[in-house]
């Protein structure tokens, strides 16, 4: 466990930002306590100061997780955000998609959200804007990319992606061996 | 398209339905008849059938004697040869009875109307006589002859059998028809087939009614079956139905031993036939049997074998870090879901009727808001009552549902360490914690036996020991076969090191807590009561209160074996009472951090010892309260994260006192430990709280005197048991020693 180079953390933060945008720094100066990025085994994990003490106890091959994992380094060094991360995106999201009950259980086994599944869409959102994704009755869902911007969703046919999908929650079940 | 029929070619194909013969009134007065018939005895068709024919073997013999005779021949030359063929006629007769079964109901019901036209007949007949006596000699002679041998026989029976000319000629009238109509004909082949079958089977009904008369028996007086029947049966298939009989039976005389007992036969005898059936009716092994046998009193066990047949119902916990009950129980209602609140001890849990939805992968559960968990582990987290800001271990935590749980109830304050042997298993321990958003966990793959060298200090500690599982053999039936004594016996010593293991991370110091929490979801004393009577002989601890108002007081005697009366304090829990997992829950508190070490044979120990003025410290033997005696050593030991250890003891011997202390700051800390796990391996109890070594310098230990020394050891501490001073002196004895000795060596 070590904490984050500096291209580590602006790869990282790059990313986050397409989410939460400036909220970032939300997460890193938090009123109850510090919070710091660590990497173990690729994974980055989100952690409070005190726990973090604790689990330096812990033998690098025996460490498991520690905290929330947020995601993990590719091989090529790119930053992949995991559905674990949701709790702390949900929260601070600037853009996000409701999708109607019907189109929720297709979502949550990894398709794209059409046009005919959109509940609702914030405004303003531009194309390729990350979005996080939730049920009409405000359960966090998952993550995406827009496809489309707001104005362009209103003029689609129905069975056009609205929304990519990267993460969903259906993953704790299906990719539960991959989540850290 | 199909091709349409063409009508011009269309073949007609068999008579069609209108063809079909109407029935006559003759079945609907056979429905009539048989409902009467089938009213006075209950038996099958077949049974019926059978019955019938047994019947008519007895009765029809007689009549059909008599029978032919008018028809086939008048003279004594034609009753010679039809002697050897009456035989053949019974089958025949037989067979036609057999044949329609339902015929031969309404068949006597023509020969009671046809009674009449016998008396008619015979009038007819005495007629006959009166006018053509020469003409019918033969003939009344005959029928003198007949009617006379005829009434001989059945001087009993009733006046229709009287009378059975008009009989013989029905039945005659009958064979007739029979041998005209071809499909009557394979019918009787079929029944003639049936008949032989019926001969070979006609042993099994009477066996069948004799198990039946046996039954009726059982009723009154409960009768222990034959060695040689019992034997027998282990050959023959066994009738499960009749076993549960005799179980049921075999249970009421026990509980009612001395009133219901047959004479002569003691109580091991009906015991023993009890597991034999119990082990074959409920395909138990001989070990889990015996050792159930011990734990429940017959009844009881009964009760528990059934409820492990039945699954338990489905519970969920909700998240209270994500929801509240009432919203999820309508969230899940609003799906399809038949729910109830679990019972008035739980505030989060949710019991599942039914459902339209795979409960495990609706969008709630995916989301967290709540976790699929027997009621059953619920208690051990109510129990251990996890305080916020608190550092708690959870030492053997796969699939992290207890985890989960203690980190819901500190509101994701504190830290959660949730440990696990298997690194399989701790995938799910880890999607567990995402899933339902702990974010005060840390999760580590260590043995937990090594786990106080690696952290120390908890607040508190949840053991959930790895176990033989005699609790959830609902949920998993492979135990009832699968395990024997060896299997128990390793568990236990698991079980054994696993407790010691988490006492030792455990800080008594804590202000909150202090607190170590011991299940298993097995039902067996060997690695319940027994492994926490172990514990308490063996380390600072005592049990408290769990704080669940419900559950079984844990056993305090049990066999010849005699556990800390406090042990009542544990809890038991089982599927026929509670409606929950066979489970214990124990809560200990560490009231020292010392750890009472033995002397006797602790090599690691001697060998740090001094060899000059060594002073014994008084020891105890006093097997029912450890923890007293524990709490004699007192002394400082072990900083919860793993550093060396130094203990500080003082003693006591004639007023004397004498100041000691053990640095166990040695070559090698691990080694005394290591020593000390192997002595509680060998020796598993008896002389535990062996007084702490006492040193006064740090000397090095000359390995030559070492062997004296602990002879002398011994025998002194014998001397010395008898005197101890009382806890308060004994206390304000150490503040002074702290203060003196405490700095330099902490």
């Amino acid at each position: 466990m070590r904490p984050l180079t500096d291209d580590e953390t602006r790869t990282m933060f790059e990313k986050l930002s397409k989410y939460i945008g400036e909220n970032i720094k939300l997460l890193v100066d938090r009123p109850d306590g510090t919070y710091c990025f660590r990497l173990h085994n690729d994974r980055v994990y989100y952690i409070s100061e005190r726990i973090l003490k604790l689990a330096t106890n812990i033998s690098r091959d025996k460490l498991v997780s520690v905290g929330t994992c947020f995601g993990k380094f590719t091989k090529t060094l790119k930053f992949r955000l995991h559905i674990t991360a949701l709790d702390f995106l949900a929260p601070y999201a600037k853009f996000k998609v409701w999708v109607k009950p019907g189109q929720e259980q297709s979502f949550l086994y990894g398709n794209h959200v059409l046009k005919s599944g959109l509940g609702r869409i914030t405004e303003n959102t531009n194309q390729y804007q990350g979005v996080v994704v939730y049920s009409m009755s405000d359960v966090p869902l998952g993550f995406g990319v827009a496809a489309k911007s707001t104005q362009e969703c209103r003029r689609v046919d129905p069975m056009s992606i609205v929304v990519f999908h990267q993460a969903d929650i259906g993953e704790f079940i299906r990719s539960e061996d991959t989540l850290t | 398209m199909g091709r349409k029929l063409d009508p011009t070619t269309y073949v007609k194909r068999g008579p069609g339905r209108k063809s079909r013969k109407q029935k006559g009134a003759e079945t609907e007065l056979t429905k009539f008849i048989t409902e009467e018939e089938t009213a006075q005895k209950r038996l099958s068709s077949r049974s019926r059938k059978r019955a019938g024919k047994r019947a008519q073997v007895t009765k029809k013999p007689k009549v059909t004697a008599v029978k032919e005779e008018p028809n086939k021949g008048f003279t004594d030359e034609n009753s010679e040869w039809l002697k050897p063929a009456k035989r053949k006629r019974e089958a025949d007769h037989i067979d036609d009875d057999d044949d329609d079964d339902s015929d031969s109901q309404w068949e006597q019901e023509e020969d009671e109307e046809g009674e009449g036209q016998k008396k008619k007949g015979k009038r007819q007949l005495i007629e006959n006589d009166d006018d053509d006596d020469d003409d019918d000699d033969d003939l009344v002679d005959d029928y003198g002859a007949s009617e006379d041998s005829g009434e001989g026989e059945k001087e009993g029976e009733s006046d229709e059998e009287l009378l059975p000319i008009e009989k013989a000629a029905k039945k005659q009238k009958k064979l007739q028809e029979v041998m005209d109509q071809e499909t009557d004909d394979d019918d009787e082949e079929e029944e003639e087939e049936e008949d032989k079958d019926g001969e070979k089977s006609g042993d099994e009904d009477m066996d069948e009614e004799d198990t039946v008369q046996v039954n009726i028996d059982e009723m009154d007086t409960f009768k222990l079956p034959k060695a040689e029947d019992i034997a027998k049966e282990g050959v023959m298939l066994v009738d499960l139905q009749t076993i549960h009989q005799r179980i049921k039976d075999n249970v009421d005389v026990l509980s009612h031993f001395s009133t219901k007992r047959e004479g002569g036969k003691d109580r091991a005898e009906y015991l023993s036939l009890l597991k034999k059936d119990l082990s074959t009716y409920y395909s138990y092994n001989n070990f889990l049997i015996d050792k159930l046998l011990e734990i429940f009193p017959v009844s009881e066990l009964i009760d528990f074998l059934e409820a492990n047949e039945i699954q338990r119902p489905v519970t969920i916990r909700t998240n209270t870090l994500k929801t509240r009950r009432r919203d999820l129980a309508q969230a899940l209602i609003n799906r399809g879901v038949n729910l109830d609140p679990l019972g008035k001890w739980s505030k989060v849990g949710l019991v599942i009727f039914d459902s339209s939805v795979p409960i495990g992968a609706t969008p709630e559960y995916l989301a967290g808001h709540y976790m699929l968990q027997g009621a059953s582990s619920f208690l051990p987290v109510m129990a251990l009552s996890p305080q916020e800001g608190e550092t708690i271990l959870d030492m053997s935590s796969a699939p992290g549902g207890k985890a989960t749980y203690i980190a819901q109830l500190m509101r994701n304050t504190g830290v959660v360490v949730a440990n696990d042997a298997s690194a399989d298993r701790l995938k799910s321990v880890v999607g567990n914690i995402h899933r339902l958003g702990v974010t005060n966990s840390v999760v580590c793959n260590y043995d937990g036996r090594q786990f106080p060298k690696v952290m120390g200090g908890f607040d508190r500690v949840l053991l959930d020991a790895p176990c033989s599982g005699t609790g959830v053999i609902s949920k998993d039936p492979a135990v009832k076969t699968s395990k024997d004594e060896s299997d128990i016996q390793r568990s236990a010593h698991l079980q054994k090191e696993l407790i010691l293991a988490a006492i030792d991370s455990v800080n008594a110091e804590s202000p909150s807590g202090g607190y170590l929490v011991y299940c298993t979801c097995s039902i067996m004393v060997e690695e319940n009561e027994w492994v926490v009577d172990y514990a308490l002989k063996k380390r600072n601890v005592k049990l408290v209160p769990t704080g669940l108002d419900f559950g079984k007081e844990g056993f305090t005697r049990f066999k010849e074996r005699r556990f800390h009366p406090s042990l009542k304090l544990s809890r038991r829990f089982y599927p026929h009472s509670h409606n929950m997992d066979g489970f214990f829950v124990a809560k200990l508190k560490k009231f020292s951090n010392t750890v009472p070490t033995t002397t006797v044979d602790n090599g690691a120990v001697e060998e740090t010892e001094p060899s000059g003025d060594v002073k014994v410290q008084s020891d105890s033997f006093d097997e029912e309260k450890p923890f007293k005696a524990g709490s004699k050593n007192k002394s400082k030991k072990q900083k919860p994260d793993g550093k060396p250890v130094v203990s500080q003891a003082t003693a006591n011997g004639k007023s004397a006192k004498s100041i000691a202390k053990k640095t166990q700051k040695n070559e090698n800390p691990t080694v005394p430990k290591k020593a000390k796990m192997d002595n509680e391996t060998e020796k598993v109890d008896k002389e535990i709280n062996k007084s702490n070594i006492v040193k006064t310098d740090k000397e090095t230990s000359k390995e030559g005197s070492r062997f004296q020394k602990k002879g002398d050891k011994q025998r002194k501490s014998h001397i010395q048991s008898k005197k101890r001073i009382g806890k308060n002196k004994f206390n304000k004895l150490k503040k002074l020693l702290k203060n003196e000795f405490g700095n330099e060596h902490l």
